[in-house]
Formats: C-alpha cells, structure tokens, sequence
C-alpha cells in the first residue's frame, strides 16, 4: 500500500481526493435499483395495488431500501408484515431522519427498519415527510412496540404521529420547547454560568 | 412531585373523586374502573436501588396488586446521537462505550460493522476471532452483572458477592488487555486498536478453566431452590405474540420459545465459524429467563474456548486490524521510516476518513438483544446520523404487559429479569 502510494507522487491532500472520489465510485457501483422481479417485498406492494406509493426502491450493500410516500403508509407496513414472502414480524427500529444537510425535498424521512424472523431477511422502509405538515399515520397498530420510538421521533424531531394512543414527549422534559435532533437544532444550548455573567445569565433553551 | 399531581395525570380511566381530609388538602382518590374500589398510586424510582438506574414507575395499586403500570424513561438521556453527529467517525466510537455502559465491546462491534460496511473494509481473521473473544467475554461480564442484581433483587444477598468477584476477573482481563476496566473502545473502525499484551492470553484461558465450576455453583445456590423458583416461576409471563409485537429481542424473547440470535442467524465477524447451541427457554416466564441466561454462561465460554485455540494457532504475527491505511493508523516503527505513513497517521487523525453516501445498519447480538446502529453517511468525516438501536426500549415497553394484574413484589423480579439498562434506553 504504502509503496504503491510513493510511486505515484501523490500528497497527503491529492490522496484524499483520489479516495473519496474513488469511494463514491465504488459506492455508485454497489448502489442499484431494485425492480418488482428482483425485491420479494417490491412485487407484493405492487400486487397489493400500492406500486405507486414507491418512490425509489434500491440496494446499498447488500441492503435493501423502500422509499415511499406517507399517505399509506400503513397499509405498506401491514402488506410487509403480513405478506408470506415478506412476514416482516418484528419492528427492529423506527427512527427519524432530518435531510437538512442533502438539501433535498421533503425534508424529514421516518425509517422503519424491519426484520423477519421466520425468513431471517431484513428491509429498511423510509417514508417522506414534508417540513410544512410533520404528521404521519402511527405505526402501532402494526406492533404495538412502534409506540415509544414513534413517541421519541416526536420528542426529537417534531414529527407527530396520527393516531397514537399517548403521544407524549419521552427523553426531554415535558416543557422542553424545540426538538433536539433537529439539524437547525444546536449543539450548545445553555451558557456556562460564570462569576462575571451570574446576574445577566438566561437559561431559556434555544427555539 | 406531590400525591394530587400524580393522581391526576396517571389516571386515564378517568374515574376520579375529590375528598376533603383534616388539614384542608384535597386528595383525588382513582377508583378502580372495575371493582369501584379505591386504588393508590406509588412512585417506584427514579432513585430506587431495584429499578436498574433511574427507572421511574408509576404503579397504580388496588391492595397489593398493580392495576395500572406507567413507565417514565429518559433520566438519564445525554443526547448520544447529537453528539455523534458532530464527532469524526473515530471520535465518535468513544460514545459507543458509554450508552449502553454494560456491553461496551458489543455497542463498539455494532457501530464498528456498520461503519465497516459503508468503508468497504474487510477485518482479517485474527481480528474477527478477538472481536468474538472480546464479545463473549464481555456477555459474560453483562450476565454476571444481572444475576448478582437480579437475585439480590429477589432476597438471595450472596449471589451478589460471588457474581460481583468474577465480574471483577472479567474487568481485569480487560484492564490487562487496555489499561480501562470497561470504557476500553478497543474494537475500532479497521478492526483492533492493538493486539493482545504478553501473557494475556493466558490469562483468558484461566478464566475459561475457572469459570464453569462458578456456573455449577451458582445454579446449585439457585436453580433448584425453592424459594427462588417461588419468586420467579410463573412470574411475568408475557404470550410470544406480544413479545414480538413488542419487538423484544435477546434473552427475554428467546425465554419465549422463539430461537432468535443474530449470531446463528445473521452472523457476523465470522461467528458462523463457531460451534455453539443457542438456549431457548418454553415458559415465558422469570425462571426460563434466568435458565436461558445460565446456558448463555455455558454456550459463551465454548465460544471463547474456540476462539482461544483459533487465535493461538495464527500465532503473534498475524494482523489484528486491516492494512487499509485510510481507516487504520499505520503501525508505530513505520512513521520514522516512510512519509506516506505519517501523512495517512495525521489525516486519519485530524481529518479522519469520508465514508461513501448512504445508510448502514450494523447489528450484533449484545447481552440484552439485538443492538443496532444505523450510520447515515453524507459523505462528510462526521456520521450524518448515528442512531442507536437499544434492545433495552422494546424489552421495558414490554413491562406493563407483563406486571398489570400481579404482584408490587412481582415488579422488581420482572424488572431484574429483562435486565435493563437505563444508558441502553436513554441514550
């Protein structure tokens, strides 16, 4: 490694250069999209009538990513669940995303990453959400354990759940304002309390 | 928080009645939706020695049964994914140690494969064989841990200071291993950050010649004893429907019948290498997670047995960690001789590495369940989003299931049972 990188007259800078854009090639390589014949799970949204709620459908990995619109979302999780190719019975993770920094539109994704325990498979389903309406349908009449992490995406990002038996906020206090995993969220939020600013100090949490 | 608050925010059943007593303070008083009895609501924690941490539990109680159980979490989030994000991927792995603060080489092994996935990078074998090693070793040490606090939990105070004085061999081989007892952050992105010291093998092997007699005396203090199988069996049984619905994983679910292990089932760093049986309990109940635990005592020393004579037999040269130097710092001798070496030592180290765009999951099988990181990459040095996957949020989601209808004293056994952990939860 070393002697091939001498060779070359590369320095340090240029060497990052060539390996991220050498990355991103590999990267674009591995990266396909996934059609009705090629992904079990593609072919039983489309026979259940839900083809057009699949925005993009592709594998990163080895992994297989569904990117849906919010409007039926539940059904979509009830065909994966229930499907006998699919039978997705077990709700690994329900996370939130904020693609702030992509700069793409919509700005919120709501990821449920699945897996079956009868087939041993895994899927990951992200449904778009639109900064201007943060709602969506609740997944916890799917599994029942959808209804804390969803209680988490609506403390941290601000995304409510239609639906939801008791959406509360889970991490922060109750009268916490402002949803911290936010990307326009900052990282500080209280100033240190020193002898000189003791009088004037505000400890409002940031909006 | 004082008696009229809780009452009047735990009380979904709405039935609620005003009652002026000496002193001029008015109490609500809950009725049972039911039996129109009077029922009484408790705080159990957030500073109660038995909830494992800062678990609050809002019990409502008519006599000493729980008819209504509340669970209020997040005492102890520290904002983990926030911070991640704003932390080179090798910054970022420290953080890895402290949330789930009992399993700290299975959170590291779990960020490490999803990080590993997203680099492309391949671990050569001696590497993956210590990454399992370490990982059994450290379920070992997670075990040991619940059973001393789940059987003083119940009354048996002994069982504590013996599981507390293997724990301690366990830290210790650790300590020899990093000098850390337990934040150690050893499995890093590229595989190791270092090899075994001398003599630390066979300090391993020491503890694998020691520990099954500990496990025979453990099970002759508790197995069979008839107090412990009153406290636990039958205690807590939660249908295997609802434990997946719930999404419990990991010792609790597999109690349940269901034979789920991410290691037999999607193995990672060459765990399909490894003989090993996976231990599935019937009932349900406390006492089939207590059996489930003890055979994983058995099965993880087999597994470190087999790991042992695996790394033996590569001998002390072979590598630990990959020669990809983007991601691993090359090694010491190397930085006086060759520029390149300590160009790629201080760009992974100021700079870091860039991961390509996308998302990847990383999941091990950790002492509690499935533990999971999800990194999305944005091609930048620092993780996008580093989201936690902790078994320990399904498995308490769980516990009103399996506590309403029974006994306050059933609670605490059912609490020890899913061997929580608060950082686990809270993050």
């Amino acid at each position: 490694m070393v002697d091939t990188d001498v060779r070359l007259g590369l320095s340090g800078s240029d060497l990052a250069i060539r390996d991220r854009q050498f990355k991103a090639d590999v990267a674009r390589a591995d990266e396909s999209n996934l059609t009705p014949d090629a992904s079990a799970e593609f072919r039983a949204l489309v026979e259940a009538g839900l083809g057009d709620e699949i925005v993009v459908a592709k594998r990163f990995r080895g992994q297989d990513f569904l990117i849906c619109h919010k409007g039926r979302i539940v059904d979509i999780l009830t065909v994966m669940r229930d499907h006998p190719e699919c039978q997705y019975n077990l709700i690994s993770d329900i996370l939130g995303l904020d693609l702030l920094g992509f700069e793409k539109e919509p700005r919120f994704e709501v990821v449920y990453s699945l897996y079956s325990i009868p087939l041993n498979q895994r899927i990951v389903i992200k449904a778009q959400v639109d900064e201007d309406d943060p709602t969506i349908d609740t997944a916890s009449g799917v599994w029942e354990g959808a209804e804390w992490p969803e209680r988490e995406i609506y403390d941290l990002f601000g995304i409510s759940f239609n639906g939801h038996r008791d959406l509360r906020r889970i991490m922060m206090p109750d009268d916490w304002t402002g949803h911290p995993l936010r990307k326009d969220y900052p990282l500080g939020g209280e100033e240190v309390e020193f002898s000189h600013n003791v009088r004037d100090k505000t400890s409002t949490p940031p909006a | 928080m004082s008696v009229t608050q809780l009452a009047t925010t735990s009380s979904p059943s709405g039935l609620t009645r005003t009652r002026e007593i000496p002193g001029g303070i008015e109490l609500e008083r809950i009725l049972d939706p039911e039996t129109e009895q009077e029922t009484m609501t408790i705080n159990l924690g957030p500073q109660h020695p038995s909830t494992h941490g800062v678990l609050r539990l809002v019990l409502e109680l008519n006599g000493e049964t729980v008819v209504r159980c509340t669970p209020h979490i997040g005492y102890l989030h520290t904002g983990i994914e926030k911070t991640m994000e704003n932390l080179s991927y090798y910054k970022a792995l420290v953080l890895t140690d402290r949330e789930d603060y009992l399993s700290n080489l299975c959170n590291n092994l779990a960020y490490c494969l999803a990080v590993e996935k997203l680099m492309q990078v391949e671990i050569p074998k001696k590497g993956q064989y210590m990454r399992v090693l370490l990982n059994e070793l450290e379920r070992i040490a997670s075990h040991l841990l619940w059973l001393g606090t789940h059987a003083l939990d119940i009354g048996a105070m002994s069982v504590f200071f013996y599981c507390w004085q293997d724990r301690d061999r366990v830290l210790e081989i650790k300590e020899h291993l990093s000098g850390v007892r337990t934040k150690t952050s050893w499995i890093c992105p590229g595989g190791l950050r270092g090899d075994a010291p001398m003599g630390w093998m066979a300090r391993v092997k020491e503890f694998i010649e020691y520990f099954p007699a500990r496990i025979e005396m453990y099970e002759t203090l508790l197995t069979n004893n008839p107090i412990w199988i009153e406290r636990t069996r039958g205690v807590g049984v939660i249908s295997v429907e609802d434990a997946i619905a719930f999404g419990m994983t990991g010792p609790s679910l597999r109690a349940c019948g269901v034979n789920l292990d991410l290691r037999k089932a999607q193995p990672y760093s060459s765990y399909e290498e490894f003989d090993f049986d996976v231990a599935v309990g019937q009932h349900c109940d406390v006492y089939d997670r207590y059996r489930v635990r003890m055979e994983e005592f058995r099965q993880s020393l087999r597994i470190c047995q087999q790991a042992w004579d695996k790394i033996t037999a590569m001998g002390p040269k072979a590598p630990v960690r990959s020669a990809d130097r983007k991601i691993t710092p090359p090694p010491r001798e190397e930085l006086d001789t060759s520029m390149e070496a300590l160009i790629h030592h201080f760009k992974l180290f100021t700079e870091g590495f860039h991961p390509p765009v996308g998302d990847a999951i990383g999941a091990v099988e950790g002492p509690r369940g499935e533990k999971a990181y999800y990194v999305v990459s944005d091609g930048s040095n620092k993780p996008y989003r580093a989201r936690i996957k902790g078994p320990s949020l399904y498995n308490l989601q769980a516990l009103p299931r399996m506590v309403e209808g029974r006994m306050v004293a059933d609670t605490v056994a059912v609490i020890g049972s899913i061997d929580i952990v608060l950082g686990d939860i809270d993050r």
